[in-house]
């Protein structure tokens, strides 16, 4: 029995952003439990009034400097959505394309440089490019690729360059996307390599019934927009995305919190993972049956897992979307564009999870009104909730305070938060 | 402070402690020091990483170089800052927002902070201040521009501290990289661009792509702003869209606030 400890973590690290956990327990008794989120806000959807369209996908983007491809990407479908533009099959293929690239580059670099240290007996990476240099070539290696493929797609890997409304402002030549195409296929014995590194991991036994929020697929594993879905069986529209996401502050918080049907909710790899199970790649199925993953899982450590998953799934489906971009006709990259009042909502699975951007023009093209709604924050009540559950679990079992530190740092990182992102 | 092994011309080389900090930012220029793959191995060699908070548990306040990034907009932040700057032999500006306030201080425009808390937060009590770059604060050694930084000139920036060169910036604008790169102009292409009064050194990175600078290094020397203005009535482009452009990363903060108000830019007179 765990009687007594008094935790204080002061901004938690190998986080993005600025939050501290404190816990308290008395007697046996958890007296305090919580998730504290101190990052100063930027205010962007403030900033943003009075701007012109062009300047929200350039100037969302920097909204993360990890997911800085799926915010550009929410953005311009936001605003596509309110001008009526659909996208060419062409620029679709290659947003997702881009969108499968963020998505590889931003596990790989949650799994490997962040969450692995904890299981590894380590502070940081650095320790490990000399205990473990195969696994970190490894890491390097695919991060890499998927940085690469970033440029040849985006123009850049952070805040990307060839992305706008319409479409993009160049295209990649045929023969880097057959390159790239090459080198995917050869990233196969690294995806074996890291299945192999993470099996042999001890992930901690925990469970706490939550609530799990991400775009509903039709006929894909989805990412970029569709209708939304929850594991508590509420369905909606992408337009009426404030009936899933229900923002409200809090005291502890500069960033808001979310809650649908429970009183908090959650968000990214393992809710993606959890609500469309069926469309992943039979590849990524195969990762998960390793784990004895299956779906609704509630245990939030497993999110990690639900990463590597998806790293399998986007590698293998790139490949199969660049064999079918070569053998089309390159069409036009970017369509013309035309600005009219009104409102449009982007849904959009970054890695975190579910983003929305919702933007109000007025006739010239001018926003009057924006909202983006991050997956962090919509993590944060759960993130809170899951580390009260875990005090409690921990004071029944007599853990140290070593431990239960220890414990309540991995639980925060393997929601692999945003937190700056979520104080935009 | 010396690493065996490690030499430049026979000349053993210290072996710097280096720390990262950041403000109000998106944290993506410490992630651009991770995005080299090719090269970070090699670029861990040359330093001692003391402070990494996005990357690393261990901490430590007994550091050489010190790297922040990100803007400074609350009471808290101006704190830590100075400590900072008491701890740090050389401390660098780390990107537009630590250079020059960045996206985030698109905010002070509005001159009316209750009216942006209230956008955001509604009634919700929640502390911000103006937007300011960290060299309103403290002393800067060195500043490195860019959002992103470009991660091959911090390499090289890092490098020549080690060996004890200075660090020198191109004077010359985009433009100069842009041309030597052999593209089309984007006026051409009836794009906008800052390419003729924007600070060269990211070898025309945007431009490159075919999109248009929007001036996040800020100002080259002597940027022409008057020209610019020439070249943009020329091409079409009205005064609000000069000013949508000047004003993104806060680098051209003064030109802006002259053409605002309607003062003579430098050059105008003759």
């Amino acid at each position: 029995m765990k009687v007594n400890c008094d935790i204080n973590v002061h901004h938690l690290t190998r986080v993005e952003g600025h939050g501290n956990i404190k816990i308290k327990i008395e007697q046996g008794q958890v007296k305090e439990a919580s998730w504290e989120v101190v990052e100063t806000p930027r205010f962007f959807e403030a900033f943003l009034v009075g701007k012109h369209y062009e300047n929200a996908p350039y100037i969302c983007g920097r909204i993360c400097g990890i997911c800085s491809i799926g915010h550009t990407l929410a953005s311009i479908r936001a605003v596509e959505n309110a001008f009526g533009i659909t996208p060419s099959e062409q620029t679709a293929k290659l947003r997702l394309l881009l969108k499968h690239f963020e998505t590889l580059q931003s596990h790989v670099l949650h799994l490997y440089f962040l969450a692995a240290p904890d299981f590894l007996g380590t502070g940081s990476v650095l320790p490990l490019a000399e205990s473990h240099p195969d696994e970190v070539q490894r890491a390097l290696r695919l991060k890499l690729l998927a940085n690469d493929a970033c440029d040849i797609i985006g123009g850049r890997r952070l805040h990307p360059t060839r992305t706008v409304v319409g479409g993009f402002t160049m295209l990649p030549d045929r023969r880097e996307l057959e390159l790239l195409k090459r080198r995917l296929e050869a990233a196969a014995a690294d995806l074996e390599g890291s299945v192999r590194l993470f099996s042999s991991l001890k992930i901690p036994d925990f469970i706490r019934e939550t609530e799990f929020v991400s775009l509903k697929g039709a006929d894909h594993y989805p990412f970029i927009g569709g209708d939304l879905v929850s594991t508590d069986g509420i369905v909606k529209p992408e337009a009426e995305y404030l009936a899933m996401t229900n923002e409200y502050c809090v005291e502890q918080s500069t960033s808001k919190w979310s809650k649908l049907s429970r009183e908090a909710l959650a968000v990214g790899a393992l809710a993606r993972f959890n609500n469309n199970f069926d469309f992943l790649h039979t590849k990524a199925k195969e990762v998960a049956h390793v784990f004895r993953l299956n779906p609704v899982n509630h245990n939030p450590y497993m999110c990690n897992i639900a990463q590597l998953v998806e790293v399998a799934h986007v590698v293998w489906e790139s490949i199969e979307l660049i064999a079918e971009l070569v053998d089309q006709k390159q069409e036009e990259p970017r369509q013309p564009v035309t600005p009219c009042a009104g409102t449009g909502v982007a849904a959009v699975e970054v890695p975190r999870g579910i983003l929305y951007h919702s933007y109000t023009f007025d006739d010239s093209g001018k926003i009057t009104k924006c909202d983006c709604v991050i997956p962090t924050s919509q993590n944060h009540a759960n993130i809170h909730m899951d580390i009260e559950a875990l005090a409690a679990k921990c004071a029944g079992e007599g853990k140290s305070d070593e431990e239960i530190e220890l414990l309540a740092s991995m639980l925060v990182r393997a929601y692999d938060p945003c937190i700056s992102c979520s104080v935009h | 402070m010396v690493e065996e092994g490690l030499s430049y011309l026979g000349v053993p080389l210290a072996k710097p402690r280096v720390a990262f900090f950041e403000f109000t930012a998106c944290e993506g220029c410490q992630l651009q020091i991770l995005n080299n793959e090719a090269t970070l191995l090699d670029f861990l060699s040359l330093v001692e990483i003391v402070n990494f908070r996005e990357g690393m548990t261990e901490k430590s306040n007994d550091y050489d170089i010190a790297f922040v990034e990100g803007s400074i907009s609350r009471e808290d932040e101006q704190e830590r800052l100075l400590e900072i700057r008491k701890n740090a032999k050389v401390l660098v500006a780390l990107g537009s927002c630590a250079c020059f306030g960045g996206v985030n201080q698109l905010k002070n425009r509005f001159n009316d902070l209750d009216w942006v808390k209230k956008e955001v937060y509604g009634d919700f009590p929640i502390e911000t201040d103006v937007v300011r770059p960290i060299k309103d604060f403290v002393d800067v050694d060195l500043e490195i521009y860019g959002c992103p930084i470009k991660k091959e000139e911090v390499e090289k920036i890092v490098a020549n501290l080690i060996v004890g060169k200075s660090v020198k910036y191109p004077e010359y604008p985009v433009c100069m990289e842009c041309k030597a790169n052999e593209n089309l102009c984007l006026y051409e292409l009836g794009e906008i661009c800052l390419g003729p009064i924007t600070r060269a050194g990211c070898d025309a990175w945007c431009t490159n792509n075919r999109r248009g600078c929007w001036g996040c290094r800020g100002p080259a020397d002597a940027p022409n702003i008057v020209q610019l203005k020439e070249i943009m009535a020329k091409y079409g482009f009205d005064q609000d869209t000069i000013i949508d452009r000047l004003e993104c990363f806060g680098g051209f903060a003064s030109e802006v606030e002259a053409i605002r108000t309607g003062q003579e830019l430098a050059g105008e007179k003759e």
